[in-house]
């Protein structure tokens, strides 16, 4: 019950997104067509839920246990950096198929900061979830919210993608065309994502 | 030379402002402009960052071998954003509780990222200083001015000073608000930027 709320809560109701505003420069970005996003938000899906285990981790056993919290900034900064790198690598060996599809966007992923702010916040702040105490996630707790959050990004992602493509084919005025109307579009689509809230 | 350090210094208000042209740095605009007062204070914070490791990456980037330049710099940032949180935390509280997690986001702002790569790993220390000052204070200004703009749609005030009574359209503090302030601010620079 408890990672169904989790689940829930992290895909609708605090979108990282369309609520938090995590990720928004890749969001823009690779946005246009449906196919773009898909992939990207396969690579994210993975990148997320991969860090959040592993700084999780090396904050508990490394970092908390020396007593060398002031660190986290720069030590999870690096790991997901060089977790990207290594993703990349091992897929590259591994399943060509899957490189070929999620490669170009795993470069860009180091730079998204939906990757270090989940990262960064399950191991900060407190949650509550249903209207249980607040608490700070244990391990599994973790990582079912850094792969649901990771699922809320690409939703939001390829539904975006989505107006964005019919958005195309209608005449906007010179000065909305591009970012600015998108940037609208995603208002209103943050709009509806309000009306989850209250519902965990 | 002293016209060429102006234009480095002012670029950042218009020709290459960070917001409204570069569109880097969203995740902190969007977010932390709930009111002018946060809207400054981020972008303050970004700005001490931007200044002093463009400052500190100009110095050692000759040193840095080329194949780990992009983490070399990264560390350099980090570094900063550390000194930052531990300064904020000490003298300004209230306000590291209110930008929260988007003061050690700043590692992965695009803006400070970019800077270093694009200007401070190929020019002089005193000129990045300068890049770096302009930049910020250009991502300062659109953030204040996007800030006020929430906050007298949203709250009826502006700096905190509350000249309409009641409480404003709420949804312009909360996220919709953000995107379509943002675009509307855009949409109002962009006819500008043409009548040049």
């Amino acid at each position: 019950m408890e990672y169904f709320l989790i689940i829930i809560s992290a895909i609708f109701v605090n979108n990282v997104m369309l609520a938090q505003f995590l990720g928004t420069c890749p969001f823009l970005g690779v946005s246009n067509k449906i196919s773009t996003a898909t992939g990207m938000a396969g690579a994210v899906v993975f990148v997320i839920t991969l860090a959040t285990l592993v700084t999780y981790l090396i904050n508990k056993y490394l970092l908390v246990a020396f007593g060398l919290e002031f660190l986290q900034t720069i030590a999870f900064i690096l790991v997901i950096a060089a977790l990207v790198q290594m993703v990349e690598i091992v897929l590259k060996k591994i399943s060509p198929s899957l490189y070929q599809a999620l490669g170009i966007y795993l470069p860009l992923i180091t730079t998204n900061c939906a990757v270090l702010g989940v990262a960064l916040s399950v191991v900060t702040k407190e949650f509550t979830f249903g209207g249980g105490a607040a608490h700070a996630l244990n391990l599994g707790e973790s990582v079912v919210y850094a792969f649901a959050t990771a699922v809320g990004y690409g939703m939001a992602l390829i539904l975006f993608a989505g107006l964005r493509e019919h958005l195309e084919r209608n005449s906007v005025p010179e000065a909305f065309k591009g970012v600015p109307i998108a940037l609208v579009t995603c208002g209103i689509l943050a709009m509806a994502f309000m009306g989850f809230s209250g519902l965990v | 030379m002293g016209n060429n350090r102006l234009k480095i210094l002012t670029k950042g208000f218009f020709k290459e402002n960070p917001i409204f042209v570069l569109l880097l740095g969203m995740c902190p605009t969007l977010a932390t402009t709930t009111s002018a007062v946060n809207g400054l204070s981020m972008g303050l914070a970004t700005l001490f960052v931007l200044v002093l490791s463009n400052i500190v990456i100009s110095a050692i980037a000759p040193a840095v071998p080329d194949k780990v330049h992009i983490p070399a710099y990264i560390v350099v940032i980090a570094t900063f954003v550390t000194i930052l949180q531990f300064a904020m935390q000490a003298y300004t509280p209230e306000m590291y509780k209110t930008l929260g997690l988007f003061i050690p986001l700043i590692v992965v702002n695009c803006i400070v990222l970019g800077r270093a790569e694009a200007f401070a790993s190929k020019n002089g220390i005193l000129d990045s200083a300068l890049d770096g000052l302009g930049i910020g204070l250009g991502f300062t200004l659109s953030l204040t001015v996007l800030g006020m703009v929430r906050e007298i749609l949203g709250s009826g005030s502006v700096f905190g000073w509350k000249f309409l009574p009641g409480d404003g359209m709420l949804v312009f503090i909360m996220a919709p608000g953000a995107f379509i302030a943002l675009g509307y601010l855009m949409v109002l620079f962009n006819k500008i930027a043409k009548k040049d």
